[in-house]
């Protein structure tokens, strides 16, 4: 929407002013045009939806960090201590996973309910109704962005490289994470206006597609032999986590292959050994889907808005 | 030349109606062809259009669809079929405050709601100090707004919406907001909104509002647009409509159809007065039925503000079968010089419906000597102490 005129201009400028059309069927086009300039709501929404989750409380935004710092703490006890799965370096193997996941379960999570939470201004304010999902993606991505800010200073702290050939990758497979969060909340939250229970349902669903992403464990120590031989490598790869995750972990924990910690001389392969150029290859050939679907998540949306109003 | 600011193209909207809602995934399952849903027709084919500096009232019943076709105009929904299209920024009041969250301070919710109305945070930068002053909370702009009473939450939320100045306002029943003095601080707003040339849309229940500020009514029933056009016309035919719309249909209507204004007149046949001199009127009404009910008299300028309304409360007029006259006694008329309209109406005893309605029945031609100005003799004396 243009900048309002100033009275006297009113006479003059009206004749220029854009005309907006509004009807049955909102093409893709007019869709991103509109998301696009109201790029600043989107942002005082992402502020507001911060403040007001630590408001009143005494850490405030550290609590982002603390969360999952316990759970990355449980997981270490867990697996590394008690089932002592041999991986070492385990906490930034396991960091730089989960900051992926984090990410894609906040936004998921967060956005499942939103249009239904916020039914009364749906129903009273006229805007892009993605943007309500669209803003809880944009908090996730800002918890992200602090616990990337927490994942560096482990490094520093446990002295451990990156591999500077993938850092450059990276960018992508946000972007793929971005798309692919924004895509599933945007979907998830026009479906739960006609079913509630999607939000119980993707609470059950998100802790299975936690697993079934290589996180905790070492894809290629624990799965890929087993998937291959079933021929079901493809198939895992479907769930687009998968392969974010391990850029992440190939970013960040870098090594391929390590020393068992318990067994001295015991190598194993932690990572597949795939060349930067051929993780650069799979992310462009995932970007390319990614914005197909995000397309594809605005377009249901957009079939399944003409009705939230009698729905809420 | 005028721009046409508010196109209204062939516009219909239907809702679904549930009879029985199944909304979590076992009920669905579990009753897949229960729930059946139907369509219900809210607008059938609206088309108008409003043009910059315009203000056009809508009225229509409760249901009417008035709601409804403001919110497909503010794009909260969308048409089913039709279109709507629109030149120049558009802010809507169809709930006050609708945005707003009760965590974050007056400041925040201004740039939120703001921003949600669709003006950027350079435009409410500018314009932060009037909607402040306008709305009269400087104190507690820093405050959540879950501490603000209810009258300082609209008011907030109305300073933001018109002092964006928008070129086009939409405005749904929320006029009555704040307590009369901050009303008349709104309506002097709107005002200075038409003024300047901005184009309003304005939902009210209230005649006296839409005679007051606007120059076009159009009047929905049942999704339908029954009236576009000059505002006493529309209003009349409102009047009408709510005739053939009390409850219980078919006993009532053909009962109030009964009861009729024939004319309004005078002994000597002339509507002409001295200001300050003595009037009567005659009205005829012919009714089939005998009817008890109260007696309505209303007198507005041209400009549509209502000078009087005056009832026979507590002693109802009785209406014989046939041809009845009601006498109307004004033992000096206090108006100055001017042009005044005359209504005059039967109602029932609960004044909630209307019997029978006459609406511009006479024109009263008031003549005046003095040297007083406005509306009305008041008869001061002006002295020294």
């Amino acid at each position: 929407m243009e900048d309002p005129t100033s009275s006297e201009a009113v006479h003059e400028g009206l004749s220029h002013a854009p005309l907006r059309v509004m009807s049955a069927r909102v093409t893709l086009g007019t869709r991103l045009v509109n998301l696009r300039s109201r790029r600043e709501l989107l942002h005082n929404l992402i502020i507001s939806d911060i403040r007001i989750k630590y408001k009143g409380s005494a850490l405030g935004l550290l609590w982002s960090m603390l969360n999952p710092a316990f759970t990355l703490g449980i997981y270490y006890l867990v697996f590394s201590v008690v089932l002592k799965n041999g991986y070492p370096n385990y906490v930034i193997f396991l960091f730089s996973g989960l900051i992926v996941w984090n990410m894609f379960q906040n936004a998921v999570f967060s956005a499942t309910g939103v249009i239904v939470d916020r039914a009364g201004l749906v129903k009273k304010v006229s805007f892009p109704r993605e943007i309500l999902p669209l803003a809880s993606v944009g908090s996730a991505v800002i918890y992200f962005l602090i616990q990337l800010v927490v994942l560096i200073i482990f490094l520093f702290a446990f002295q451990h490289a990156p591999e500077w050939n993938m850092l450059e990758i990276l960018p992508i497979t946000f972007a793929n994470l971005y798309l692919f969060a924004a895509s599933v909340s945007i979907v998830m939250a026009a479906f739960t206006v006609y079913m509630r229970d999607m939000k119980h349902l993707m609470e059950v669903l998100l802790q299975l597609w936690f697993w079934t992403s290589p996180v905790v464990y070492s894809y290629s120590h624990s799965l890929a032999v087993q998937l291959h031989t079933h021929h079901l490598t493809l198939f895992y790869f479907m769930n687009p986590m998968a392969l974010m995750v391990l850029t992440f972990q190939r970013t960040f924990y870098v090594s391929t292959y390590v020393h068992n910690t318990l067994a001295p001389h015991a190598y194993f392969q932690m990572l597949p050994s795939w060349a930067p150029s051929s993780f650069l290859y799979l992310n462009l050939v995932m970007l390319a889907i990614m914005v197909g679907l995000f397309l594809i998540a605005l377009t249901i949306f957009g079939r399944l808005e003409g009705n939230f109003e009698s729905e809420l | 030349m005028k721009t046409t600011v508010v196109d209204v193209a062939d516009v219909s909207k239907s809702f679904k109606i549930h009879y029985e809602r199944h909304q979590s995934l076992k009920e669905r399952l579990l009753h897949p062809r229960t729930g059946h849903s139907e369509d219900f027709s809210a607008l059938a084919d609206i088309s108008f259009t409003m043009e910059e500096g315009e203000t056009v009232g809508i009225i229509g019943h409760n249901g009417s669809g008035k709601s409804t076709l403001l919110k497909c105009i503010c794009g909260v929904l969308q048409p089913t079929s039709g279109e709507i299209r629109l030149r120049g920024s558009l802010a809507a009041l169809l709930e006050l405050g609708a945005g707003f969250q009760l965590e974050l301070s007056g400041r925040d919710n201004v740039y939120l709601y703001g921003t949600m109305l669709g003006f950027s945070k350079k435009r409410i930068d500018q314009i932060f100090d009037d909607i402040v002053a306008f709305s009269e909370i400087e104190h507690f702009i820093d405050t959540p707004v879950k501490f603000y009473s209810s009258g300082m939450y609209v008011r907030l939320a109305f300073a933001v919406a018109v002092n964006v100045n928008p070129d086009i306002l939409v405005i749904d029943e929320v006029l009555a907001v704040g307590d009369e003095r901050f009303q008349a601080k709104c309506i002097d707003r709107i005002r200075r909104f038409q003024q300047e040339g901005r184009a309003i849309l304005l939902v009210t229940h209230s005649a006296d509002q839409i005679r007051a500020l606007a120059s076009r009514a159009i009047v929905l029933e049942s999704g339908h647009m029954i009236a576009n056009g000059d505002v006493a016309d529309s209003l009349r035919i409102f009047r009408e409509h709510l005739l053939g719309d009390t409850p219980s249909n078919e006993a009532n209507e053909h009962h109030s159809a009964d009861v009729h204004i024939d004319s309004v007149t005078t002994p000597t046949g002339s509507f002409d007065v001295q200001s300050g001199a003595s009037m009567h009127f005659d009205v005829h009404i012919t009714s089939a039925t005998a009817y008890s009910g109260n007696f309505v008299l209303e007198i507005f300028t041209r400009a549509g503000v209502l000078v009087s309304r005056s009832d026979s409360q507590g002693a109802p007029i009785n209406l014989r079968p046939g041809h009845n006259s009601i006498g109307i006694d004004l033992p000096n008329i206090p108006l100055l010089d001017g042009v005044f309209d005359v209504n005059v109406g039967v109602v029932d005893p609960r004044g909630s419906n209307v019997k029978a309605w006459g609406e511009k029945v006479a024109t009263l031609q008031v003549t005046y000597g003095g040297r007083q100005g406005g509306l009305v003799e008041l008869d001061a004396t002006i002295r020294q102490n």
